[in-house]
């Protein structure tokens, strides 16, 4: 299938569309790039698996690694806390991302705003309408999916990919970020 | 109230100014009215008369907009990119063209209803005459149209009294339509404002339709223990002739039922329905059956089950005909509005209608008499059942698994499923002879066949889900207690202190479409949990058919389960959609009866106190139409929040607020007429969750309102804590926003929450008597 036609078929947005996220470089670099990142987990994890690990294993290690603090919505929550690990905030998709389309919000720690946010495991059509919002009303914030679909709301997608394809970049995503 | 027009002629006039001859002078109307009442500040407001409130609470609850689309190309000078800070060719920005199409959303809803209105209000006036008395309940309501009493200052006392409440909907319906025109409106907030008074204008119009049903039609009256009707595919009598009703306007299918009961044809005919109008039938004859919700269409017809199938309006699949056809049902259509390219064949003679028919040189026909339309309903039933044999289109196990061969796992069906659902994957275990897959994939069906249109292998995709849930099909055979319209004046006042003061915490209405995320069975679940925590759960519509889809450890559905009075633990069916305007009139009547606020044309106080007086919430689980956009509208500017599923925010905005916003928050406190903090509740006016857990926590969040008492404060914490913790997982992150006062702790978790909020700098807050309305300071009326 194309790479990077929406997953749903027909929702098409525009003339702005994601850029790819071939290789796990390009997300390495834009994650170590960013001064201040998030991480927005839906329930939707719960399915998937890397390289036989739950998929939610990967993105602890994720935020382990990169220092990256991870948004849950309701229904995921205890899935992070039975692996002793807690996220920076319980929150539903739509409130996070409302807030990120204020440029005076200073972050869940009232620090700074974030400059980029990344998504993973909200149903597609809402993440395509929230990434959509961003987009048009979050100048400040670039965002990063990491489904195996493409969003093409996103500033960055992975493409619409297999299984095993999607899972060995997202490895390497992990792998290849600095302590 | 009636209306009359007035004419007078003065033949000759002399005076120190003028002289007149043959002077004709025409006053519009006069009114005859019997309401003592003094008429409030805003009858039959115009679009600005409420704007200062719409802004109030836009200024708490800002649209956050998703779009849907980045262009605009609603004009020859388009497409026009809006992405971002860029402006369309008429100047329109992102922000206002958003709110735009959400305008254009709620004024086709509420344009639906009113029109769906006027057709039945014309129809009821012919058959029972414009004198009719309104009568919603007896003497056991008194204020039978709260909402038209509040929004137009009238009180309507018969079917004709209603006729002007209906031109002054259709008018500002207009305008309306009219702000959405290329050049017009350019701010996004006035938008927003446009779109909650066209709410609130549908909701005046759902209101006349359906007060006008329950007293020309003989539905129950505000009755807490209206029969209990048979619901799903499993309850109907498949030896028999059935007709099959879909759609909203219920006049034809209840000349269905008169017939049979002329004809004594009723034991021998099954009349069932999909959607509102079988709701409605059921209201007319219990002996009806209601099949399921909308999503129920294409399964039902496919099953060959019907043997006449007759759709009136809304919400009624527009390939009816070519799925009635495959089944050899002949089709009936009944609306002006939803002709289908069909012959009118309204003057044509009843035997004619059913001759063509049953010789099947006539596949379908417009009829647009009710009347006609039920003598040939059941005479073609009659006729074209045996003929039929209940053709059938679903495959066989065999047909299945040669269909199941011939996939590509391609993926095209599954990126055409609106829920994602693995249907590729299911195909291929069928192709292998195990059906389990496409058997699970039943239950989380929308039944909208994009998979079908999307298959290049032509794969009845969704005709291969039926067949393979076949036995689950046969068992859906559950109840439902038939939509019981308004809520009694007495269950007001016994609900009422309880309700404001926080004993129940909360009124629940589980409303609209059945574009769920995750099937019937959550709505079910949603609604008997926030039953067993003595919410009043209210239903309407789909919703209200989902409801009773599900049966508890003790194989009892909701409405077997709980009582359907307005009372703490009562699950109450309303009705169709148009019947939603009970479950706002309820809220309004909270005010009115209970704390005697006065109701004529004085939209802003009573919205005022139910906004921080009555915890009410919507729930909207599976909203897909025009109607839910402008039902939900007309609750926001009521001040009630209203939940929708995942598929909610195609709807391209939200009304959320921001707790960790103090500034956001402050009311007026009407004994003092200072302004003080009133915190964050409820915390979003529209607000989609992602799943039923996410959806249940917020809900019981959404209850709170500034005016709780310690006690009540107290009984919605430990539900809104209880489930936070049952669901989520731990005590939720905000209790410290809510706790203002050591009297709200729930007992029961004094020390956890104890601990939170030592970790919070929480200090206690005085409970206001709140308003956002300065004018209410000082005047407040002993509630």
């Amino acid at each position: 299938m194309p790479m990077t036609d929406s997953w749903q078929t027909a929702e098409i947005p525009g003339p702005k569309k994601a850029s790819l996220i071939i290789k796990p470089d390009i997300a390495d670099a834009l994650i170590s790039r960013a001064k201040r990142p998030i991480m927005i987990v839906g329930h939707g994890i719960i399915e998937y698996e890397v390289e036989g690990k739950p998929l939610i294993d990967c993105l602890i290690a994720l935020s382990r690694k990169a220092k990256i603090p991870v948004v849950v919505s309701a229904s995921t929550n205890k899935e992070f806390l039975s692996r002793g690990f807690e996220p920076a905030a319980i929150m539903s998709a739509v409130e996070i991302s409302s807030r990120l389309t204020d440029p005076e919000w200073k972050g869940l720690d009232g620090k700074e705003s974030y400059d980029l946010a990344i998504f993973v495991g909200l149903p597609y059509s809402m993440q395509w309408t929230i990434l959509s919002g961003l987009k048009h009303f979050a100048p400040g914030v670039k965002t990063m999916t990491f489904d195996c679909v493409y969003h093409p709301n996103a500033s960055w997608s992975f493409p619409n990919s297999t299984i095993k394809d999607w899972a060995a970049n997202l490895k390497g995503i992990v792998e290849n970020l600095e302590d | 109230m009636s209306r009359k027009s007035v004419n007078f002629t003065i033949k000759e006039i002399n005076s120190d100014l003028a002289q007149f001859r043959d002077l004709n002078i025409t006053i519009g109307s006069i009114t005859r009215e019997r309401w003592e009442e003094p008429m409030g500040p805003t009858p039959y407001p115009s679009l600005t008369t409420l704007r200062s409130w719409d802004q109030r609470l836009l200024s708490r609850y800002k649209p956050f907009y998703m779009p849907f689309c980045d262009l605009c190309c609603l004009c020859t000078y388009g497409k026009c990119d809006l992405t971002g800070t860029k402006k369309g060719a008429c100047g329109i920005s992102m922000p206002a063209q958003q709110s735009r199409t959400v305008l254009i959303a709620a004024c086709i809803g509420a344009a639906t209803h009113i029109s769906h209105s006027r057709d039945l209000l014309n129809h009821v006036i012919a058959t029972s005459g414009r004198d009719c008395p309104i009568n919603v309940g007896g003497t056991s309501v008194e204020v039978e149209a709260p909402i038209t009493r509040l929004v137009c200052g009238v009180k309507p006392e018969t079917l004709g009294d209603l006729e002007p409440v209906l031109d002054y909907c259709e008018n500002q319906l207009t305008q309306l339509l009219a702000v959405t025109h290329t050049g017009q409106e350019g701010n996004h907030l006035d938008f927003e404002s446009k779109v909650f008074h066209a709410g609130m204008i549908d909701h005046v119009g759902m209101e006349v339709a359906d007060i006008a049903q329950v007293s020309a039609l003989g539905f129950p009256k505000a009755d807490p223990e209206a029969p209990l009707c048979d619901l799903g595919l499993g309850t109907v009598d498949t030896k028999k002739p059935v007709i099959l009703v879909i759609g909203h306007n219920v006049p034809p299918a209840t000349a269905i039922i008169d017939h049979l009961k002329e004809t004594g044809l009723f034991p021998e005919v099954e009349v069932t329905g999909i959607c509102c109008t079988a709701l409605d039938v059921t209201r007319y004859s219990p002996r009806a059956k209601i099949v399921g919700p909308i999503s129920w269409q294409l399964r039902y017809i496919r099953s060959g089950v019907p043997d006449v199938i007759v759709i009136d309006e809304q919400c009624v699949r527009t390939d009816t005909l070519t799925e009635a056809a495959r089944i050899h049902a002949p089709l009936i259509a009944t609306s002006e509005k939803n002709c289908l390219g069909l012959p009118d064949m309204t003057d044509e003679t009843v035997d004619a209608i059913v001759a063509g028919f049953v010789s099947g040189k006539v596949t379908g026909a417009l009829i647009l008499d009710p009347e006609k339309v039920g003598e040939v309903a059941v005479a073609t039933a009659m006729a074209v059942a045996p003929k039929r044999k209940k053709h059938s289109v679903l495959p066989t196990k065999h047909q299945l698994g040669e269909w199941a061969k011939k996939c590509t796992q391609c993926m095209l069906c599954r990126r055409a499923c609106p829920n994602d659902l693995p249907i590729a994957q299911a195909i291929r275990l069928a192709a292998s002879g195990n059906l389990s897959g496409l058997d699970e994939l039943y239950d989380d069906c929308l039944g909208c066949g994009r998979c079908e249109s999307a298959c290049k292998q032509k794969i009845p995709i969704h005709s291969l889900i039926v067949a393979a849930a076949d036995k689950k099909t046969r068992e859906e055979t559950y109840c439902l207690r038939s939509g019981r319209g308004a809520i009694q004046d007495l269950e007001i006042r016994k609900v009422g202190g309880p309700i404001v003061l926080g004993e129940i915490p909360g009124i629940v209405a589980f409303v609209g479409c059945a574009n769920y995320p995750k099937g019937s069975r959550e709505v079910a679940e949603m609604c008997m949990e926030f039953a067993r925590r003595r919410y009043i759960v209210c239903t309407s519509g789909c919703s209200a058919m989902s409801a009773g889809m599900y049966r508890d450890e003790e194989g009892k559905t909701a409405y077997e389960r709980y009582s359907g009075a307005f009372e703490a633990g009562g699950i109450v069916n309303v009705g169709s959609c148009v019947a939603n305007s009970h479950i706002a009139g309820a809220a309004i009547k909270i005010a009115s009866i209970f704390a005697k606020r006065p109701l004529r044309g004085n939209y802003e106080e009573i919205a005022d106190y139910v906004y921080n007086r009555v915890g009410a919430v919507g729930v909207a689980w599976g909203a897909m139409s025009q109607k839910a956009a402008s039902i939900a509208a007309g609750f926001w500017r009521l001040g009630i929040p209203v939940v929708v599923g995942p598929h909610g925010t195609k709807y391209r905005r939200m009304l959320l607020g921001r707790a960790d916003k103090d500034a956001d928050w402050f009311v007026y406190d009407a004994r003092t007429g200072e302004k003080v903090y009133g915190g964050p509740v409820p915390e979003h006016l529209f607000f989609a969750a992602e799943t039923k857990e996410e959806a249940m926590v917020m809900v019981a969040k959404l209850t709170m309102r500034p005016n709780d008492t310690s006690r009540g404060r107290a009984n919605k914490l430990a539900n809104y804590i209880d489930l936070h913790k049952r669901l989520v997982g731990g005590i939720p992150q905000d209790v410290y926003r809510l706790v203002r006062t050591h009297a709200d702790i729930p007992l029961t978790m004094k020390d956890e929450c104890l601990l939170h909020l030592s970790g919070h700098d929480w200090k206690e807050s005085p409970i206001p008597d709140p308003t956002l309305l300065p004018r209410m300071v000082h005047q407040k009326r002993g509630d």
